[in-house]
């Protein structure tokens, strides 16, 4: 790369050597002309950027542009790699963030369980992806919007989205704050700050940038979150998003998850350059690909965006990962993948067990206690369910409601001439 | 004031009165193509009339966006015709926010306002009417005005309503004929339709530019058959005003829907379809629609394509004496 760059270089200079010697025969400036298309150029068209001439014809080749490093704090025994990255959280906080990844983890086993024995109807396990939800969540102010896709419940859960709200929602019962109109793992909450989640993906994408304007305009120092797969972002709403956000300036952090498949399509069907992170620059986006099985450099990235955001730099994060669990109870992924390649990620890189090893080493974790935690954690989630379960559901006539402001009943009365 | 200068003044009030309303598309900064918004940049400042980028399922995606954070947005696509790449974030997003939140998060203070129907010469992609396509999506409100008057007090009122709305702006009547606007603030109510004309023989329904056509042909009925028409201008497509619809068919016996979209699957069906239940015993006819042809909008047959005032005389002669 350098050594093309020198090169383009020199071929300036002798060019511009020829270029004066031309514009003197024909009596008018070249070089005045050139000064002035590149000044237009970067100025009008490249955000100020400087741009130069070259006589080189050279495409980039993108198999020879660096791919973009995965930024990590920890190795997988949860090990401190550079001391000056560590984010000295403290143990509360470290604690609060297990916990609830673990909480998050045991909750998945039971209700993808329930599903599969028919009691909900549709369920979508977190595996694998636990780290990129705490560790996201927990460098986030609490009050910061937040657009999901429907794979971060774990977001939730750190700000206090309790676990009979996941049950209430999955059985769509009385309870549930969307009211039973959604299917599954269709959460929200204004108390969390979290939109509630919808099915058609990527549309949350340019709606946060929209949200993210709003806040720079009523100067609330508030950011928007939005958590997005590698599948969504191949979406045009995608690009819209990317694009407005930089144009426009919004405090926005795009936070991709990228676990390696969208349903069965694998990344290498889904995008043909450097993953999703590859496209950031190119829109004018600050842009850091993570390891997303390490806690803490999740955190340390979406602190550090955080700070560009809330001064209207617009960041992109791609947390790389792996989808442990099936896309969904409607899937069997060994149709697609092999079960050896799931469990090496899941035994080796489980980002649980890593933040686990890093807790033991600052002496926080203690397996008597951990062994007891995990046990009435599991009662607690049972009683929890079996109580969501037991609730009923609202009236039928709640289909009705809420789709307009006010009710709306197109045909109120027959007119009274018509008998 | 024509329909231009109106829908400037409209948004002129709504930003003065709500600071956190925006106004947003593509070339709206300079005034926009067709100049509805001059002079608004210079009044309120760039961070609240901007470019976007050119992609209209952005500007949808960011107008809603706005709204959800509790912002008045008054997003503008640039033609009708470009309204189909944000269809998904109208009909399966704004349309649903309300409800499928459980009333938790809704996007009630975004409206679209869209340049749209025949304009003389606009061929296929600068003349569509895309209501019947929205209709469909319950949870929006679609309005089209049909003159300066109607189309300020209706900006304000979707502006303000609380919930989203298409507004559907007839251009080939941005700069043909003003009216005596009122220049204060006032609102139009939503999902009521207007008798602009009364009569008793036989009912009209139209919307936007179409309303003109008909008055025109109920004008000639008078003369040439002494067939005595009442013109209805529905102003809101959804939710529509059954009612005032009903009432009048039930006293004429009679109805022809009229509109410039295609007739297969137009909003004139179901105009129809629910006519026909409600006035059964009323209706002395078979309901009637005139609408553009089930063609893509053609260029220089604009003149065939169009549901003319000769072809609404035509139904209403027809229907006179059937």
């Amino acid at each position: 790369m350098l050594s093309s760059r020198v090169h383009q270089f020199s071929r300036i200079c002798c060019v511009g050597a020829r270029c004066v010697a031309a514009a003197s025969r024909a009596g008018y400036a070249t070089t005045e002309s050139d000064a002035f298309r590149l000044k237009e150029f970067s100025e009008k068209y490249l955000h100020g950027r400087k741009v130069s001439f070259t006589e080189n014809l050279e495409f980039i080749c993108p198999e020879k542009v660096p791919v973009l490093p995965i930024y990590r704090v920890t190795d997988t025994n949860g090990e401190i790699m550079d001391s000056s990255q560590d984010p000295h959280l403290d143990k509360e906080t470290s604690l609060k963030i297990y916990h609830t990844m673990s909480l998050l983890n045991a909750m998945d086993k039971i209700l993808y369980d329930s599903q599969r024995q028919g009691r909900i109807a549709f369920y979508m396990t977190n595996f694998g992806e636990e780290g990129c939800h705490l560790g996201s969540a927990a460098a986030l102010k609490n009050d910061d919007l937040i657009y999901g896709q429907y794979r971060e419940v774990g977001v939730l859960m750190w700000r206090g989205y309790g676990l009979e709200q996941i049950v209430s929602q999955c059985y769509g019962n009385a309870d549930d704050l969307v009211k039973g109109k959604q299917m599954p793992m269709h959460y929200g909450s204004p108390e969390s700050h979290f939109v509630t989640i919808s099915s058609p993906l990527a549309t949350q994408i340019p709606q946060a940038v929209g949200s993210a304007y709003a806040f720079k305009r009523a100067n609330n120092g508030k950011i928007v979150m939005c958590y997005l797969g590698d599948g969504s972002a191949s979406e045009g709403d995608a690009h819209a998003a990317f694009n407005n956000a930089a144009t426009l300036r919004c405090p926005v952090i795009f936070f991709v998850r990228n676990n390696g498949y969208a349903i069965s399509t694998p990344t290498n069907e889904q995008y043909g350059g450097d993953g999703v992170a590859g496209k950031g620059a190119g829109y004018g986006l600050y842009t850091i690909r993570v390891d997303g099985n390490d806690v803490l450099a999740c955190y340390n990235a979406v602190k550090a965006a955080r700070e560009l955001a809330v001064q209207n730099k617009p960041c992109l994060i791609e947390a790389m990962t792996y989808r442990v669990g099936h896309h969904s109870t409607s899937d069997d992924s060994t149709a697609y993948r092999s079960s050896e390649e799931v469990k090496a990620w899941d035994v080796h890189e489980n980002p649980i067990k890593r933040f686990q090893t890093y807790l033991k080493k600052n002496g926080w974790w203690d397996e008597e206690a951990e062994s007891n935690r995990l046990k009435e954690e599991k009662k607690h989630i049972l009683k929890v369910f079996l109580n969501g379960e037991k609730t009923k559901f609202l009236h039928p006539a709640e289909l009705f409601e809420d789709v307009y402001d006010v009710w709306f009943f197109l045909i109120k009365t027959k007119p009274s001439c018509c008998s | 004031m024509n329909l231009c200068q109106t829908l400037n003044n409209a948004m002129d009030i709504a930003m003065e009165k709500d600071p956190t309303a925006c106004v947003l598309g593509e070339d709206v900064a300079f005034g926009g193509v067709f100049r509805c918004t001059v002079g608004l940049r210079d009044k309120y400042g760039a961070d609240r009339v901007f470019n976007t980028p050119l992609c209209e399922q952005g500007i949808a995606g960011f107008g809603i966006g706005l709204a959800v954070a509790g912002a008045t947005a008054i997003a503008e696509i640039q033609f009708g015709d470009y309204i189909f790449p944000a269809f998904d974030q109208f009909v399966n997003e704004a349309a649903k926010y309300r409800y499928r939140s459980g009333n938790m998060f809704n996007c009630g203070k975004v409206t679209f306002r869209t340049a749209c129907g025949a304009v003389g010469h606009g061929g296929l992609y600068h003349s569509q009417s895309p209501e019947g396509y929205f209709a469909h999506a319950s949870g929006l409100r679609i309005v089209y005005p049909r003159g300066p008057i109607m189309a300020k007090g209706l900006l304000l009122s979707c502006v303000r309503d609380d919930n989203p709305c298409l507004f559907l702006e007839p251009k080939v009547l941005y700069r043909l004929g003003s009216e005596e606007v009122p220049v204060a603030d006032y609102t139009i109510p939503l999902s009521k339709a207007e008798v602009v004309r009364e009569g008793k023989d036989l009912t009209m329904v139209a919307w936007g530019t179409q309303v003109h056509v008909l008055l025109e042909a109920a004008e000639m009925a008078k003369e040439k058959l002494g067939v005595e028409c009442e013109v209805i201008d529905l102003r809101t497509i959804l939710p529509w005003d059954i009612d005032t619809v009903a009432t009048s068919v039930c006293k004429t016996g009679k109805l022809i829907v009229s509109h410039e979209a295609p007739q297969t699957q137009g909003f004139g069906g179901e105009i129809s379809s629910t006519i026909q239940e409600q006035c059964f015993l009323n209706l002395e006819a078979p309901i009637t629609r005139i609408c553009g042809w089930d063609t893509p909008f053609p260029h220089v047959y604009e003149p065939f394509y169009i549901p003319s005032k000769w072809r609404v005389f035509d139904a209403i002669k027809k229907l006179s004496h059937y």
